[in-house]
């Protein structure tokens, strides 16, 4: 927390500021439809300015939760607090929050001007006033061209576009998106997710996004929270996520993992050894682990944090398997190798293709080292 | 597109328009017949439609029944999409499917036993029957027709459009009113012309619910034509038929308009980036 707050400047991260107040809070919630549980006791909060990501996959509660947040769900039991304001009795129409929807939810009837416009006019503003606004919101979007067409003049990431201006035109507390890229190609997903950062950073609004797509958690967000039928599993920065997993579905889910079943065998201060169950070679982890000795823990290394090699690696006794090579996907700067260990398992490693294709030495069938450096590890308990 | 027509092809056409249009076409003609015997030709005259416009029966009959067709409708469409909203937005609930099917029922009901059962209400309820028991009668069965049609079209509606709106601070009445309605229109419209025309030709049913002095236009030619058919009615007919033909026509160029207006702004869409 000291190192944090000696570069303030350079490091947003109000949730390790013991006393900061946070912007929502979301206490105990529980949302049922009939029988099935959709959202399972969960408790967040989410900081001011922050970039917000509730990631998961599809049936998880995403949505569902941050349909609370507008109003459109009302929690079985819990309480969600907007900037200090209890949300149980607010309907979604007098909340600070406004939500970008999935469908992008633009009035047909409406131009791009009116659907801006649409927010404002509900304040009873003066005409003036709203021009003006409308006007910097087109231009924030650069939809200056398109201002008078009907949403079905317009083409996806237009309409993207439209919808994400109408959700800002109120200058809303938070602003909330339901998969707001997920019906984009992909080269239109990438640049409009710095675009989404652009706005975001310039606005100052705390944003709540929902996706599914890791990738675009992880590039958009300053933290994630994993969630799973129902129940956070994890809430951190992305880096964190992915170094860090606390749990197998966690490390599953984000990104590429190899884990190994095994048994601790000895903790020391700064490191421990547990014995896994797919080789005789025991394995070293960089990090202490707060488990007994024989308690049974899993081990996963990131494939791009493996080496193959077709000698056996130099002085080391721990963090190397024998197998063979099964299959190489060749990706272009990368390449992943299937290695099948001896008792039948698959292991995965990617390696960056430093050299021509031609120079390459691993070949199918080939047998090979897989090789780890210590602190490439995690030891995940559950 | 059929550029070459066989033989087989062009008789079932002939046909079969024939068989939908000789009887509508020789009432057309024959009501510009200058003879008063309906089968007899004796050369082009329009003195029936002026005769017809002297006719104080006629004429009452038809305001009767234009009144009757508008109050019905506009009520029947009132109550159908209320009843086609609710229907589409309580979601399930125990008895949906006996709901639903008894919304349908009065569709296939045969008019008999409609018209039979309303006049035995209104009996029971001594209520004087006249206009206003037409109007009701035919707002009962034509809201059946505006709820399936609302039904269809709030089928097809994305809800989060509403949500939209009250998320951008407009309360659910409003929301109705600006965003819901707008976006139903064309359905509310068209259940609106349905239900008009229901009751512009029902007779049955008016037959059944009417009282003295409420006379509709197909009572008034049913019970002409029991004294014999005369070339007023052919008169009177053709004008329904034109009435409708042009409703009919201009419902579909409207239509099309509409398609190809669609179609070229999705071509405007996808041709800029």
């Amino acid at each position: 927390m000291i190192e944090a707050n000696s570069q303030e400047h350079t490091v947003f991260a109000p949730w390790n500021e013991a006393d900061k107040e946070p912007f929502v809070r979301i206490e105990n919630v529980t949302k049922k439809f009939g029988n099935f549980v959709a959202i399972d006791n969960i408790s967040l909060n989410i900081f001011e300015r922050e970039f917000y990501a509730l990631l998961g996959p599809s049936g998880c509660g995403k949505t569902t939760l941050l349909r609370m947040l507008a109003g459109f769900e009302i929690p079985t039991s819990g309480r969600i607090i907007i900037d200090g304001e209890d949300m149980s009795k607010v309907p979604p129409h007098k909340r600070p929050v406004n939500m970008m929807f999935q469908s992008y939810a633009l009035f047909p009837h409406m131009t791009v001007e009116q659907n801006i416009a649409f927010g404002l006019k509900q304040d009873h503003l003066p005409k003036a006033e709203i021009a003006d606004q409308v006007e910097r919101m087109i231009n924030l979007v650069k939809l200056n061209a398109f201002a008078k067409r009907k949403p079905e003049q317009l083409s996806g990431g237009q309409r993207q576009r439209v919808a994400l201006a109408r959700s800002l035109a109120k200058n809303p507390k938070m602003l909330l998106l339901d998969e707001p890229l997920g019906a984009l190609d992909k080269k239109l997903r990438e640049e409009t997710q710095f675009e989404l950062m652009n706005i975001q950073e310039k606005l100052g609004i705390t944003f709540v996004i929902v996706t599914h797509d890791q990738e675009e958690a992880m590039t958009v967000s300053s933290r994630i929270a994993v969630m799973d039928s129902g129940t956070v599993a994890q809430v951190a920065p992305p880096a964190e996520i992915y170094e860090f997993p606390n749990s197998r579905k966690v490390a599953d889910f984000i990104g590429d993992v190899n884990i190994f079943e095994g048994r601790v065998a000895d903790v020391q201060a700064d490191s421990a050894q547990i014995l896994i169950n797919a080789s005789d070679v025991p394995v070293r982890t960089g990090r202490s682990v707060e488990a007994a000795l024989g308690e049974t823990v899993w081990v996963a290394v990131r494939p791009e944090k493996m080496i193959v090699s077709l000698n056996p690696p130099k002085n080391m006794t721990e963090n190397v398997l024998k197998g063979e090579v099964w299959d190489i996907g060749y990706l272009g700067k990368l390449s992943v190798y299937h290695v099948r260990l001896q008792d039948k398992r698959m292991v995965t490693v990617a390696m960056t293709n430093r050299y021509r294709e031609t120079e390459h030495t691993i070949t199918w069938e080939d047998s090979v080292y897989v090789s780890w450096a210590p602190n490439a590890s995690v030891v995940l308990m559950s | 597109m059929i550029k070459s027509w066989s033989w087989f092809n062009k008789v079932s056409l002939i046909v079969g328009f024939a068989f939908l249009y000789v009887p509508i076409i020789l009432l057309v003609i024959y009501s510009f017949n200058e003879s008063r015997l309906v089968t007899v030709w004796a050369g082009f005259s329009t003195k029936w439609y002026g005769q017809l416009f002297q006719n104080e029966g006629i004429m009452n009959a038809a305001m009767v029944t234009l009144k009757v067709a508008f109050l019905s409708s506009t009520l029947a469409t009132i109550f159908g999409t209320m009843a086609g909203f609710s229907m589409v937005r309580f979601g399930r609930f125990r008895g949906r499917t006996l709901f639903n099917g008894m919304i349908y029922a009065p569709l296939v009901m045969p008019e008999v036993i409609t018209g039979l059962s309303l006049l035995l209400m209104f009996v029971a309820i001594s209520l004087d029957r006249g206009l206003w028991t037409i109007t009701l009668a035919h707002t009962t069965f034509a809201m059946c027709y505006v709820a399936v049609v609302i039904q269809a079209r709030l089928n097809a509606f994305d809800r989060s459009i509403e949500e939209a709106a009250m998320d951008l601070g407009c309360p659910p009445l409003k929301t109705f009113f600006v965003i819901t309605l707008p976006i139903i229109l064309p359905g509310v419209l068209s259940g609106w012309l349905l239900s008009f025309t229901l009751s512009l030709d029902d007779l049955v049913i008016a037959s059944f619910t009417t009282g003295p002095g409420a006379t509709t236009l197909p009572m008034k030619i049913y019970s002409m034509v029991r004294f014999g058919v005369t070339p007023e009615i052919n008169a009177v007919s053709t004008i329904l038929i034109g009435i409708i033909a042009t409703g009919v026509l201009l419902a579909s160029v409207l239509h099309k308009r509409r398609e190809s207006q669609r179609k070229n702004d999705e071509l405007l869409a996808s041709a800029i980036p």
